[in-house]
Protein backbone atom coordinates (compact mmCIF):
# COMPACT_ATOMS: atom_id res chain seq x y z
CA UNK A 1 0.00 0.00 0.00
CA UNK A 2 2.44 2.55 0.79
CA UNK A 3 4.44 1.23 -2.48
CA UNK A 4 1.28 2.85 -4.37
CA UNK A 5 0.95 5.57 -2.34
CA UNK A 6 4.97 6.62 -3.06
CA UNK A 7 3.91 5.86 -7.09
CA UNK A 8 1.74 8.33 -6.83
CA UNK A 9 3.09 10.66 -5.54
CA UNK A 10 5.85 10.54 -7.60
CA UNK A 11 3.91 10.67 -10.66
CA UNK A 12 1.64 13.76 -8.67
CA UNK A 13 5.22 15.51 -8.84
CA UNK A 14 5.65 14.48 -12.43
CA UNK A 15 2.05 16.19 -12.89
CA UNK A 16 3.36 19.43 -11.60
CA UNK A 17 6.67 18.92 -13.38
CA UNK A 18 5.62 18.49 -16.85
CA UNK A 19 2.37 20.86 -16.47
CA UNK A 20 4.80 23.50 -15.74
CA UNK A 21 6.98 22.76 -18.45
CA UNK A 22 3.46 22.56 -20.77
CA UNK A 23 3.06 26.47 -19.96
CA UNK A 24 6.59 27.09 -21.82
CA UNK A 25 5.87 24.22 -24.77
CA UNK A 26 2.15 23.88 -25.17
CA UNK A 27 1.61 27.57 -24.85
CA UNK A 28 4.40 29.81 -25.75
CA UNK A 29 6.02 27.56 -27.90
CA UNK A 30 9.34 27.40 -26.49
CA UNK A 31 11.40 24.40 -26.52
CA UNK A 32 13.50 24.53 -22.72
CA UNK A 33 15.54 21.72 -22.42
CA UNK A 34 17.50 22.64 -19.37
CA UNK A 35 13.77 22.18 -17.48
CA UNK A 36 15.48 19.85 -14.78
CA UNK A 37 18.00 22.75 -13.82
CA UNK A 38 14.42 24.67 -12.14
CA UNK A 39 13.40 21.50 -10.76
CA UNK A 40 17.06 20.72 -9.15
CA UNK A 41 16.91 24.81 -7.83
CA UNK A 42 13.66 24.29 -6.18
CA UNK A 43 14.84 20.80 -4.39
CA UNK A 44 18.20 21.97 -3.11
CA UNK A 45 17.32 25.21 -2.43
CA UNK A 46 14.61 23.66 -0.09
CA UNK A 47 16.86 21.05 0.72
CA UNK A 48 19.44 23.52 2.07
CA UNK A 49 17.34 26.00 4.19
CA UNK A 50 15.41 23.14 5.80
CA UNK A 51 18.48 21.49 6.98
CA UNK A 52 20.15 24.71 7.76
CA UNK A 53 16.89 25.17 10.37
CA UNK A 54 14.39 27.08 8.68
CA UNK A 55 11.34 25.38 8.32
CA UNK A 56 10.14 22.59 5.85
CA UNK A 57 7.67 24.85 4.34
CA UNK A 58 8.98 28.13 4.42
CA UNK A 59 11.88 26.69 2.58
CA UNK A 60 9.86 25.56 0.33
CA UNK A 61 7.94 29.18 0.09
CA UNK A 62 11.50 30.72 -0.80
CA UNK A 63 12.37 27.65 -3.10
CA UNK A 64 9.46 28.26 -5.47
CA UNK A 65 10.35 31.98 -5.54
CA UNK A 66 14.27 31.51 -6.03
CA UNK A 67 13.39 29.01 -9.27
CA UNK A 68 11.28 31.30 -10.36
CA UNK A 69 13.54 34.31 -10.53
CA UNK A 70 16.28 31.98 -12.00
CA UNK A 71 13.57 30.86 -15.08
CA UNK A 72 13.94 35.13 -15.30
CA UNK A 73 16.89 35.48 -15.03
CA UNK A 74 17.96 32.75 -17.30
CA UNK A 75 15.08 33.53 -19.84
CA UNK A 76 16.26 37.39 -20.21
CA UNK A 77 19.54 36.40 -22.52
CA UNK A 78 18.64 33.21 -23.52
CA UNK A 79 15.26 34.21 -25.27
CA UNK A 80 17.66 37.30 -27.50
CA UNK A 81 18.79 33.89 -28.80
CA UNK A 82 15.96 32.99 -31.66
CA UNK A 83 14.30 29.31 -31.89
CA UNK A 84 17.05 26.46 -31.80
CA UNK A 85 19.15 28.28 -30.45
CA UNK A 86 16.97 28.95 -27.38
CA UNK A 87 16.52 25.57 -26.85
CA UNK A 88 20.60 24.91 -27.30
CA UNK A 89 21.28 27.50 -24.65
CA UNK A 90 18.57 26.14 -22.09
CA UNK A 91 19.80 22.74 -22.86
CA UNK A 92 23.78 24.08 -21.57
CA UNK A 93 22.01 25.54 -18.06
CA UNK A 94 20.47 22.32 -17.69
CA UNK A 95 23.72 20.69 -16.82
CA UNK A 96 25.34 23.52 -15.64
CA UNK A 97 22.95 23.55 -12.66
CA UNK A 98 24.09 19.27 -12.34
CA UNK A 99 27.59 19.84 -12.53
CA UNK A 100 27.15 23.07 -10.39
CA UNK A 101 25.78 20.58 -7.77
CA UNK A 102 27.73 17.70 -8.35
CA UNK A 103 30.91 19.96 -7.82
CA UNK A 104 30.75 22.62 -5.23
CA UNK A 105 30.87 20.39 -2.30
CA UNK A 106 30.92 23.62 -0.12
CA UNK A 107 27.34 24.24 -0.72
CA UNK A 108 25.86 20.62 -1.90
CA UNK A 109 27.93 17.83 -0.60
CA UNK A 110 28.49 17.29 -4.40
CA UNK A 111 28.02 13.55 -5.15
CA UNK A 112 27.56 12.88 -1.57
CA UNK A 113 24.22 14.92 -1.59
CA UNK A 114 21.99 16.01 0.83
CA UNK A 115 20.57 13.51 3.53
CA UNK A 116 17.65 14.15 6.29
CA UNK A 117 15.57 16.63 4.72
CA UNK A 118 12.66 16.92 6.88
CA UNK A 119 8.99 16.99 5.68
CA UNK A 120 7.08 19.64 5.99
CA UNK A 121 3.86 20.26 8.09
CA UNK A 122 5.53 17.57 11.15
CA UNK A 123 4.85 15.16 8.32
CA UNK A 124 6.86 11.67 10.11
CA UNK A 125 9.98 10.88 8.20
CA UNK A 126 10.32 7.29 6.65
CA UNK A 127 7.30 4.99 5.34
CA UNK A 128 4.98 6.26 8.05
CA UNK A 129 4.84 9.58 6.82
CA UNK A 130 4.00 8.52 3.01
CA UNK A 131 0.09 8.15 3.21
CA UNK A 132 0.39 12.10 4.40
CA UNK A 133 2.38 13.50 2.39
CA UNK A 134 0.78 11.94 -0.39
CA UNK A 135 -2.65 14.11 0.49
CA UNK A 136 -0.25 16.92 1.33
CA UNK A 137 1.27 16.62 -2.82
CA UNK A 138 -2.56 15.94 -3.88
CA UNK A 139 -4.01 19.31 -2.44
CA UNK A 140 -0.48 21.10 -3.63
CA UNK A 141 -1.13 19.10 -7.26
CA UNK A 142 -5.29 20.61 -7.36
CA UNK A 143 -4.15 24.25 -6.31
CA UNK A 144 -1.35 23.92 -9.08
CA UNK A 145 -3.88 22.50 -11.72
CA UNK A 146 -6.24 25.49 -10.53
CA UNK A 147 -4.11 28.29 -11.12
CA UNK A 148 -2.65 27.21 -14.33
CA UNK A 149 -5.88 26.33 -15.41
CA UNK A 150 -6.86 30.31 -14.58
CA UNK A 151 -4.00 31.69 -16.19
CA UNK A 152 -3.93 29.34 -19.65
CA UNK A 153 -7.84 29.98 -20.34
CA UNK A 154 -7.52 33.91 -19.63
CA UNK A 155 -5.78 36.46 -22.22
CA UNK A 156 -2.80 35.92 -20.85
CA UNK A 157 -2.81 32.13 -21.99
CA UNK A 158 -4.62 33.02 -25.36
CA UNK A 159 -1.85 35.99 -25.62
CA UNK A 160 0.96 33.31 -25.18
CA UNK A 161 -0.47 31.09 -27.87
CA UNK A 162 -0.64 34.52 -30.49
CA UNK A 163 2.95 33.64 -29.62
CA UNK A 164 3.47 30.44 -30.09
CA UNK A 165 1.45 30.53 -33.52
CA UNK A 166 3.15 33.97 -34.95
CA UNK A 167 5.46 36.15 -33.21
CA UNK A 168 5.07 38.84 -36.16
CA UNK A 169 1.13 39.15 -36.14
CA UNK A 170 2.54 38.92 -32.15
CA UNK A 171 4.01 42.22 -32.63
CA UNK A 172 1.75 44.22 -34.85
CA UNK A 173 -1.44 43.80 -32.65
CA UNK A 174 0.86 45.18 -30.07
CA UNK A 175 1.85 42.38 -28.05
CA UNK A 176 5.14 42.58 -25.89
CA UNK A 177 6.15 39.05 -27.46
CA UNK A 178 9.60 39.30 -25.22
CA UNK A 179 8.07 40.15 -22.12
CA UNK A 180 5.04 37.33 -22.32
CA UNK A 181 8.16 34.35 -22.84
CA UNK A 182 9.67 35.59 -20.35
CA UNK A 183 6.73 35.89 -17.95
CA UNK A 184 5.58 32.24 -19.47
CA UNK A 185 9.42 31.28 -18.46
CA UNK A 186 9.30 32.55 -14.80
CA UNK A 187 5.89 30.71 -14.34
CA UNK A 188 7.21 27.76 -15.71
CA UNK A 189 10.47 27.38 -13.64
CA UNK A 190 8.22 28.71 -10.63
CA UNK A 191 6.37 25.19 -10.87
CA UNK A 192 9.12 22.86 -11.82
CA UNK A 193 10.72 24.20 -8.59
CA UNK A 194 8.00 23.61 -6.49
CA UNK A 195 7.65 19.83 -7.92
CA UNK A 196 11.74 20.26 -7.02
CA UNK A 197 11.12 20.92 -3.20
CA UNK A 198 7.89 18.42 -2.93
CA UNK A 199 10.33 15.76 -4.49
CA UNK A 200 12.98 16.92 -1.72
CA UNK A 201 10.71 16.80 0.97
CA UNK A 202 9.27 13.27 0.06
CA UNK A 203 12.35 11.46 -0.90
CA UNK A 204 14.08 13.19 1.87
CA UNK A 205 17.87 12.48 0.05
CA UNK A 206 18.78 14.49 -3.16
CA UNK A 207 21.87 13.95 -4.98
CA UNK A 208 22.71 15.51 -8.49
CA UNK A 209 22.06 12.35 -9.86
CA UNK A 210 18.96 12.94 -9.87
CA UNK A 211 18.83 15.75 -12.05
CA UNK A 212 20.34 14.66 -15.31
CA UNK A 213 19.02 15.31 -18.45
CA UNK A 214 16.85 11.93 -18.46
CA UNK A 215 14.50 13.89 -16.49
CA UNK A 216 14.25 16.99 -18.92
CA UNK A 217 13.46 14.04 -21.50
CA UNK A 218 11.35 12.24 -19.26
CA UNK A 219 9.09 15.22 -18.22
CA UNK A 220 9.41 16.00 -21.92
CA UNK A 221 7.58 13.09 -22.62
CA UNK A 222 4.90 13.35 -20.24
CA UNK A 223 3.81 17.03 -22.05
CA UNK A 224 4.05 15.63 -25.61
CA UNK A 225 2.88 11.96 -25.30
CA UNK A 226 -0.35 13.85 -23.08
CA UNK A 227 -0.39 16.76 -25.17
CA UNK A 228 0.46 19.72 -25.02
CA UNK A 229 -1.23 22.99 -25.19
CA UNK A 230 -3.99 21.30 -23.21
CA UNK A 231 -4.39 21.58 -19.78
CA UNK A 232 -5.38 17.41 -19.00
CA UNK A 233 -2.28 16.45 -21.43
CA UNK A 234 0.52 16.67 -19.05
CA UNK A 235 -1.33 15.11 -16.07
CA UNK A 236 -2.48 11.94 -18.15
CA UNK A 237 0.92 11.90 -19.78
CA UNK A 238 2.79 12.02 -16.43
CA UNK A 239 0.69 9.42 -14.89
CA UNK A 240 0.94 7.04 -17.80
CA UNK A 241 4.86 7.51 -18.10
CA UNK A 242 5.35 7.15 -14.48
CA UNK A 243 3.03 4.36 -13.79
CA UNK A 244 4.27 2.38 -17.21
CA UNK A 245 7.87 2.86 -15.76
CA UNK A 246 6.84 0.86 -12.54
CA UNK A 247 4.74 -1.49 -14.67
CA UNK A 248 7.72 -2.63 -16.62
CA UNK A 249 9.14 -3.86 -13.24
CA UNK A 250 6.53 -6.78 -13.01
CA UNK A 251 6.87 -7.94 -16.85
CA UNK A 252 6.87 -11.66 -16.35
CA UNK A 253 10.92 -11.99 -17.49
CA UNK A 254 12.29 -15.39 -16.55
CA UNK A 255 15.24 -15.13 -13.73
CA UNK A 256 17.60 -16.19 -15.27
CA UNK A 257 17.79 -14.04 -17.65
CA UNK A 258 18.56 -11.77 -15.09
CA UNK A 259 20.85 -9.70 -16.87
CA UNK A 260 18.94 -9.31 -19.55
CA UNK A 261 15.55 -7.39 -17.49
CA UNK A 262 16.86 -3.91 -17.81
CA UNK A 263 17.35 -3.96 -21.49
CA UNK A 264 14.14 -5.90 -22.31
CA UNK A 265 12.01 -3.07 -20.70
CA UNK A 266 14.03 -0.26 -22.01
CA UNK A 267 13.45 -1.94 -25.52
CA UNK A 268 9.68 -2.17 -24.20
CA UNK A 269 9.52 1.11 -23.33
CA UNK A 270 11.01 2.64 -25.88
CA UNK A 271 8.70 0.40 -28.28
CA UNK A 272 5.43 1.63 -27.12
CA UNK A 273 6.82 5.46 -27.12
CA UNK A 274 7.63 5.04 -31.05
CA UNK A 275 4.09 3.43 -31.49
CA UNK A 276 2.52 6.11 -29.73
CA UNK A 277 4.68 8.89 -31.13
CA UNK A 278 3.22 7.78 -34.26
CA UNK A 279 -0.56 6.46 -34.07
CA UNK A 280 -1.07 9.90 -31.86
CA UNK A 281 1.44 12.41 -32.51
CA UNK A 282 -0.47 15.10 -31.22
CA UNK A 283 -0.57 13.45 -28.00
CA UNK A 284 -3.15 10.97 -26.18
CA UNK A 285 -5.43 14.25 -25.50
CA UNK A 286 -5.12 16.30 -28.87
CA UNK A 287 -5.02 20.26 -28.49
CA UNK A 288 -8.05 20.47 -31.30
CA UNK A 289 -10.38 17.34 -32.63
CA UNK A 290 -10.15 16.84 -36.16
CA UNK B 1 -1.88 61.59 -40.05
CA UNK B 2 1.67 59.59 -41.35
CA UNK B 3 4.49 61.67 -42.19
CA UNK B 4 7.53 60.05 -43.76
CA UNK B 5 10.38 62.19 -44.19
CA UNK B 6 13.19 61.02 -46.39
CA UNK B 7 13.32 57.47 -45.59
CA UNK B 8 16.25 55.23 -46.77
CA UNK B 9 17.11 51.47 -45.90
CA UNK B 10 20.03 49.43 -47.92
CA UNK B 11 20.57 45.53 -46.76
CA UNK B 12 24.63 45.83 -47.56
CA UNK B 13 25.17 47.07 -50.63
CA UNK B 14 21.48 47.00 -52.27
CA UNK B 15 19.83 50.28 -51.47
CA UNK B 16 16.15 49.24 -50.77
CA UNK B 17 14.47 52.51 -50.29
CA UNK B 18 16.24 55.59 -50.97
CA UNK B 19 15.12 59.07 -49.68
CA UNK B 20 11.07 58.61 -49.40
CA UNK B 21 8.92 61.66 -48.26
CA UNK B 22 5.18 61.66 -47.72
CA UNK B 23 1.88 62.31 -46.12
CA UNK B 24 -0.76 60.16 -45.68
CA UNK B 25 -4.15 62.03 -44.36
CA UNK B 26 -5.25 64.64 -47.30
CA UNK B 27 -7.55 61.76 -48.62
CA UNK B 28 -8.58 59.01 -46.89
CA UNK B 29 -7.80 55.95 -49.21
CA UNK B 30 -4.01 56.04 -50.66
CA UNK B 31 -2.54 53.32 -53.00
CA UNK B 32 0.95 52.60 -53.25
CA UNK B 33 2.06 50.80 -56.36
CA UNK B 34 5.01 50.15 -58.36
CA UNK B 35 6.83 46.94 -60.01
CA UNK B 36 8.16 43.88 -57.82
CA UNK B 37 11.32 44.30 -56.12
CA UNK B 38 10.58 48.79 -55.61
CA UNK B 39 10.83 49.06 -52.31
CA UNK B 40 7.03 49.44 -51.28
CA UNK B 41 6.89 45.94 -48.66
CA UNK B 42 10.12 47.63 -47.22
CA UNK B 43 8.89 50.77 -46.78
CA UNK B 44 5.62 49.49 -44.81
CA UNK B 45 8.36 47.09 -42.80
CA UNK B 46 10.11 50.72 -41.62
CA UNK B 47 6.98 52.35 -40.67
CA UNK B 48 5.48 49.80 -38.64
CA UNK B 49 8.97 49.12 -36.68
CA UNK B 50 10.13 45.32 -38.28
CA UNK B 51 12.74 47.14 -39.95
CA UNK B 52 14.84 49.24 -38.75
CA UNK B 53 15.02 53.09 -40.32
CA UNK B 54 18.60 53.88 -41.76
CA UNK B 55 18.43 57.50 -42.52
CA UNK B 56 15.03 59.42 -41.79
CA UNK B 57 12.16 60.35 -39.85
CA UNK B 58 8.60 58.65 -39.38
CA UNK B 59 5.94 60.25 -37.33
CA UNK B 60 2.08 59.26 -36.88
CA UNK B 61 0.31 62.63 -35.93
CA UNK B 62 3.07 64.70 -34.29
CA UNK B 63 4.69 61.65 -32.36
CA UNK B 64 8.24 60.43 -33.85
CA UNK B 65 7.55 56.65 -34.47
CA UNK B 66 10.86 56.12 -36.14
CA UNK B 67 12.85 52.63 -34.64
CA UNK B 68 10.13 52.09 -32.03
CA UNK B 69 9.15 48.58 -31.37
CA UNK B 70 6.61 47.08 -33.65
CA UNK B 71 4.48 46.63 -30.71
CA UNK B 72 4.12 50.35 -29.51
CA UNK B 73 3.66 51.25 -33.06
CA UNK B 74 0.64 48.92 -33.09
CA UNK B 75 -0.58 50.22 -29.73
CA UNK B 76 -0.69 53.76 -31.31
CA UNK B 77 -3.11 52.86 -33.56
CA UNK B 78 -1.26 52.20 -36.13
CA UNK B 79 -2.03 48.72 -37.66
CA UNK B 80 -0.88 46.18 -40.45
CA UNK B 81 -1.04 42.95 -42.45
CA UNK B 82 1.31 40.85 -44.29
CA UNK B 83 1.63 40.44 -47.75
CA UNK B 84 1.29 37.09 -47.28
CA UNK B 85 -1.83 35.52 -45.21
CA UNK B 86 -0.73 35.04 -41.31
CA UNK B 87 -4.18 33.84 -39.38
CA UNK B 88 -3.46 32.20 -36.24
CA UNK B 89 -3.93 28.41 -37.83
CA UNK B 90 -4.84 26.76 -34.41
CA UNK B 91 -7.01 29.33 -32.78
CA UNK B 92 -10.45 29.64 -33.55
CA UNK B 93 -12.11 32.18 -36.01
CA UNK B 94 -13.15 34.36 -33.30
CA UNK B 95 -10.21 33.73 -30.88
CA UNK B 96 -8.04 35.40 -33.62
CA UNK B 97 -10.14 38.17 -33.40
CA UNK B 98 -10.49 38.81 -30.13
CA UNK B 99 -6.15 38.27 -29.30
CA UNK B 100 -6.17 41.11 -31.63
CA UNK B 101 -7.58 43.36 -28.96
CA UNK B 102 -5.05 45.50 -27.78
CA UNK B 103 -3.73 46.58 -23.73
CA UNK B 104 -5.69 43.19 -22.71
CA UNK B 105 -5.79 43.75 -19.03
CA UNK B 106 -5.78 39.70 -18.45
CA UNK B 107 -2.66 39.81 -20.12
CA UNK B 108 -1.17 40.87 -17.29
CA UNK B 109 -0.54 38.06 -14.58
CA UNK B 110 -0.58 40.52 -11.45
CA UNK B 111 -4.43 41.67 -13.27
CA UNK B 112 -5.52 38.32 -14.17
CA UNK B 113 -5.29 37.42 -10.29
CA UNK B 114 -5.76 40.58 -8.62
CA UNK B 115 -8.76 42.35 -10.44
CA UNK B 116 -10.73 39.14 -12.22
CA UNK B 117 -13.72 41.29 -11.97
CA UNK B 118 -11.91 44.33 -14.71
CA UNK B 119 -10.36 41.18 -16.55
CA UNK B 120 -13.93 39.51 -16.88
CA UNK B 121 -15.49 43.13 -18.28
CA UNK B 122 -12.52 43.85 -20.71
CA UNK B 123 -13.15 39.74 -22.10
CA UNK B 124 -16.90 40.67 -22.51
CA UNK B 125 -16.23 43.96 -24.17
CA UNK B 126 -13.85 41.98 -26.53
CA UNK B 127 -16.00 39.71 -26.86
CA UNK B 128 -19.16 41.46 -28.03
CA UNK B 129 -16.62 43.38 -30.02
CA UNK B 130 -15.50 40.79 -32.00
CA UNK B 131 -19.43 38.99 -32.62
CA UNK B 132 -19.70 42.73 -33.89
CA UNK B 133 -16.68 42.32 -36.44
CA UNK B 134 -17.78 39.12 -37.34
CA UNK B 135 -21.09 40.62 -38.84
CA UNK B 136 -19.11 43.28 -40.60
CA UNK B 137 -16.51 40.50 -42.54
CA UNK B 138 -19.72 37.97 -43.09
CA UNK B 139 -17.68 35.47 -41.28
CA UNK B 140 -20.45 34.20 -38.32
CA UNK B 141 -20.88 30.59 -39.40
CA UNK B 142 -17.27 30.16 -39.27
CA UNK B 143 -16.93 31.51 -35.57
CA UNK B 144 -15.81 27.88 -33.84
CA UNK B 145 -13.64 27.01 -37.09
CA UNK B 146 -9.98 26.66 -36.91
CA UNK B 147 -8.77 29.97 -38.57
CA UNK B 148 -5.93 27.67 -40.75
CA UNK B 149 -9.18 25.62 -41.90
CA UNK B 150 -10.71 28.72 -44.07
CA UNK B 151 -10.18 29.27 -47.60
CA UNK B 152 -7.72 32.22 -48.69
CA UNK B 153 -10.24 34.81 -49.60
CA UNK B 154 -11.73 34.08 -46.22
CA UNK B 155 -8.49 34.25 -44.49
CA UNK B 156 -7.51 37.81 -45.80
CA UNK B 157 -10.76 38.52 -44.58
CA UNK B 158 -10.21 37.61 -40.94
CA UNK B 159 -6.90 39.43 -41.20
CA UNK B 160 -8.79 42.90 -42.43
CA UNK B 161 -11.47 41.83 -39.50
CA UNK B 162 -8.46 41.76 -36.91
CA UNK B 163 -7.22 44.70 -36.92
CA UNK B 164 -10.52 46.10 -36.62
CA UNK B 165 -10.21 45.11 -33.22
CA UNK B 166 -7.59 47.11 -32.64
CA UNK B 167 -9.09 50.29 -32.90
CA UNK B 168 -7.14 51.49 -35.62
CA UNK B 169 -6.32 55.20 -36.96
CA UNK B 170 -4.57 53.84 -39.69
CA UNK B 171 -4.40 50.82 -41.68
CA UNK B 172 -1.94 49.78 -43.94
CA UNK B 173 -2.11 46.66 -46.37
CA UNK B 174 -0.13 44.80 -47.98
CA UNK B 175 -1.33 43.50 -51.48
CA UNK B 176 -5.00 42.61 -49.44
CA UNK B 177 -6.73 41.38 -52.70
CA UNK B 178 -3.92 39.02 -53.94
CA UNK B 179 -5.08 35.66 -55.41
CA UNK B 180 -8.68 36.22 -53.87
CA UNK B 181 -11.69 35.96 -55.74
CA UNK B 182 -14.02 38.35 -57.42
CA UNK B 183 -16.94 37.96 -54.99
CA UNK B 184 -14.47 38.36 -51.67
CA UNK B 185 -12.92 40.90 -53.08
CA UNK B 186 -16.31 42.89 -53.12
CA UNK B 187 -16.59 42.18 -50.04
CA UNK B 188 -12.98 43.50 -48.79
CA UNK B 189 -13.57 46.30 -50.96
CA UNK B 190 -16.85 46.95 -48.85
CA UNK B 191 -15.28 46.84 -45.58
CA UNK B 192 -12.37 48.58 -46.73
CA UNK B 193 -14.89 51.21 -47.59
CA UNK B 194 -16.65 51.44 -44.51
CA UNK B 195 -13.33 52.61 -42.56
CA UNK B 196 -12.97 55.26 -44.03
CA UNK B 197 -16.34 55.97 -43.27
CA UNK B 198 -15.16 56.58 -39.36
CA UNK B 199 -12.14 58.26 -40.28
CA UNK B 200 -9.67 55.43 -40.10
CA UNK B 201 -6.88 56.32 -43.45
CA UNK B 202 -5.70 53.70 -45.31
CA UNK B 203 -2.73 53.09 -47.23
CA UNK B 204 -2.38 50.08 -49.41
CA UNK B 205 0.04 48.25 -51.50
CA UNK B 206 -2.11 46.69 -54.95
CA UNK B 207 -1.21 45.52 -57.90
CA UNK B 208 -4.62 45.12 -59.36
CA UNK B 209 -4.20 48.50 -61.11
CA UNK B 210 -8.48 48.38 -61.84
CA UNK B 211 -8.92 47.66 -58.25
CA UNK B 212 -6.78 51.12 -57.14
CA UNK B 213 -8.79 53.41 -59.71
CA UNK B 214 -11.56 52.45 -58.39
CA UNK B 215 -11.19 52.46 -54.54
CA UNK B 216 -7.89 54.63 -54.13
CA UNK B 217 -8.40 58.69 -53.77
CA UNK B 218 -4.66 59.34 -54.47
CA UNK B 219 -1.92 57.03 -55.58
CA UNK B 220 2.26 56.55 -54.90
CA UNK B 221 4.04 55.55 -57.63
CA UNK B 222 7.70 53.81 -56.51
CA UNK B 223 10.71 52.55 -58.49
CA UNK B 224 13.99 50.94 -57.83
CA UNK B 225 13.38 52.76 -53.84
CA UNK B 226 12.57 55.73 -54.99
CA UNK B 227 8.93 57.65 -55.17
CA UNK B 228 8.39 58.40 -58.96
CA UNK B 229 5.09 59.60 -59.00
CA UNK B 230 1.94 61.07 -56.76
CA UNK B 231 -1.41 61.71 -57.49
CA UNK B 232 -4.73 61.09 -59.07
CA UNK B 233 -4.89 57.56 -59.87
CA UNK B 234 -6.08 58.45 -63.25
CA UNK B 235 -2.71 60.39 -63.75
CA UNK B 236 -0.29 58.11 -62.98
CA UNK B 237 -1.86 55.72 -65.80
CA UNK B 238 -0.66 58.21 -68.27
CA UNK B 239 2.27 59.79 -67.33
CA UNK B 240 5.43 58.54 -68.71
CA UNK B 241 7.41 57.82 -66.02
CA UNK B 242 5.26 55.20 -64.40
CA UNK B 243 4.41 53.26 -67.80
CA UNK B 244 8.60 53.02 -68.47
CA UNK B 245 8.71 51.88 -64.78
CA UNK B 246 5.62 48.86 -65.47
CA UNK B 247 6.53 48.55 -69.02
CA UNK B 248 10.39 49.57 -69.60
CA UNK B 249 11.37 52.30 -71.78
CA UNK B 250 9.69 52.36 -75.26
CA UNK B 251 12.05 52.56 -78.06
CA UNK B 252 11.70 54.04 -81.72
CA UNK B 253 10.88 51.07 -83.51
CA UNK B 254 12.43 52.23 -86.78
CA UNK B 255 15.60 52.05 -85.91
CA UNK B 256 15.72 48.67 -84.40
Amino acid sequence: MDYLYHILVIALIYVIFASSLNLELGYAGLYNFGHVAFFAIGAYTSALLSLAGFSPAASMAIAVLCSAASGALLAVPALRLSGDYFGIATLAFGELARLFALNERWLTKGPMGLPGIPRPLGIEAGISGIPVYFFFTVTITAAVLLILRKTTMSPFGRALKVVREDEFVARAFGKNVFSLKVRAVAMGSLFAGLAGALYAHFVTYISPYDFSLNETILVLLCVVLGGKGTLSGPVLGAFVIILFQELLRFLPIPTDWGRFVSPIQGMIYGAVLVILMLKRPEGIIPEHRT
Amino acid sequence: MLTIENVTKSFGGLSAVCGVSLQLGKTPITGLVGPNGSGKTTLFHMITGFYSVDKGRVFLEDREITNLKPHLISRMGLLRTFQHTRVLPFLSTLENLIAAAPLQRGESLVQLFLRPGAVRKDERKNAQKAREVLDTIKLQPLAGELAGRLSYGQQRLLELGRILMADPRVIMLDEPTAGINPSLVRDLVRVIRGLTGVGIQVFLIEHNMPLVMELCDRVLVMDAGGLIFEGSPHEAVKDKAVIEAYLGKARDASKS
